[in-house]
């Protein structure tokens, strides 16, 4: 399975989301689909796209949370899967996207590779109410499907290929995106007031 | 030495009249009576992280969401949040509000703390951060005010250093 694939199938649904990734081939490949408002790639502070994801799901209940992680951010901040669990917002979804390998900075494996290290055990071990491990592109899907209905905090590690883009680049400069997904999040919100 | 439940209160009391609603923290001794508040207020909600670089992207997303918000944290928590200070704060143009026990300066008992103390204000000053010292309560909520302030209209991290002169008191 890719994570481009996975990528590709959620993105339809996306527009109700606040999404949130990380760095290098994640954060592109969602780009290449198509940039929208309420993406927000986190390009640099590896580890903290989740905790992001707390912040924007706690303060925003009317609205839902997807986080698009991967192995090596997460290794960066295992302490975000406990903090999750201590809070538990009900309105988002974390992906992790375990390929085994800092993809974007050599290839290098990470503590993931050949199933050394168990993330969805850590996040079960810290309380994650909802953890799926996948592996095939079916499993994923359904697992994702679940998370999206539920209504509650739900993680999934899904194994993906060490594969990404060809390519690196956006026309959409750091704090734009920020500015930009700052200032959709405020009109949503004046559009559920006068809704 | 005890800390000043005093101080504490007109701290907190600050935090309440620059209309923050939301606190990401760390426990640390001198914020012993502040945490216990601001998990008492029904009016606050208080996300304890597991290390403060977490409070960073917390606080990253109070700031998207549109939540006045800040943080309370030991200088040696800021020193471990850098990276992300530097690479998501400081990258991306958000405002950040650390108010900030100095440990581990003038009257430091404790070895433990002395190094981070020392090097605190170093630290601040190489990063470009603004910041200020808080060491009277009577002066103490202008300035968590006037923190805040600064941090939401120049977009960046401002620290307000909480002294022992402030947060500690005879009891």
């Amino acid at each position: 399975m890719k994570r481009t694939q996975c990528i590709e199938a959620l993105y339809g649904e996306l527009d109700q989301w606040l999404v949130v990734t990380i760095m290098g081939a994640c954060a592109q490949e969602l780009y290449d689909l198509g940039h929208c408002e309420n993406f927000f790639y986190l390009q640099h502070a590896m580890g903290l796209a989740s905790s992001i994801g707390l912040g924007l799901a706690m303060n925003l209940p009317q609205e839902k949370v997807l986080v698009l992680d991967g192995d090596g951010s997460v290794l960066m901040n295992l302490g975000t899967l406990a903090t999750l669990a201590r809070y538990r917002p009900k309105n988002l979804v974390h992906i992790i996207f375990d390929n085994g390998s800092m993809l974007s900075t050599g290839g290098f494996a990470t503590h993931t590779t050949s199933g050394v290290t168990d993330l969805a055990a850590i996040a079960r071990g810290a309380g994650i109410p909802h953890v799926a491990a996948v592996s095939s592109f079916y499993e994923f899907m359904e697992a994702a499907s679940a998370a999206f209905d539920r209504n509650e905090l739900s993680v999934i590690v899904a194994k993906v290929e060490a594969t990404g883009p060809d390519h690196f680049g956006m026309d959409l400069k750091l704090p734009e995106n920020a500015f930009r997904f700052e200032r959709l999040i405020r009109e949503r919100k004046r559009q559920i007031v006068a809704a | 030495m005890t800390v000043s439940r005093e101080s504490s209160k007109a701290v907190y009391q600050g935090i309440k009249d620059a209309g923050i609603r939301f606190i990401t923290a760390l426990p640390e001794t001198w914020l012993v009576y502040l945490l216990q508040m601001a998990d008492d207020d029904p009016e606050m909600c208080l996300v304890e992280v597991a290390k403060e670089e977490e409070a960073i992207g917390v606080a990253a997303g109070a700031h998207f969401a549109g939540t006045p918000n800040l943080l309370l944290m030991q200088n040696h928590g800021f020193l471990g949040a850098i990276n992300g200070i530097v690479s998501l704060s400081m990258l991306y143009n958000i405002p950040l509000c650390m108010l900030i026990a100095h440990r581990g300066h003038m009257g430091e008992p404790y070895p433990w703390h002395t190094r981070g103390g020392i090097v605190t204000e170093p630290v601040l000053r190489g990063l470009g951060i603004p910041f200020d010292y808080a060491r009277d309560p009577r002066h103490i909520a202008r300035q968590v005010r006037e923190a805040h302030t600064f941090a939401s209209s120049s977009l960046s991290p401002v620290a307000l250093l909480l002294t022992r002169d402030l947060m500690e008191g005879e009891e």
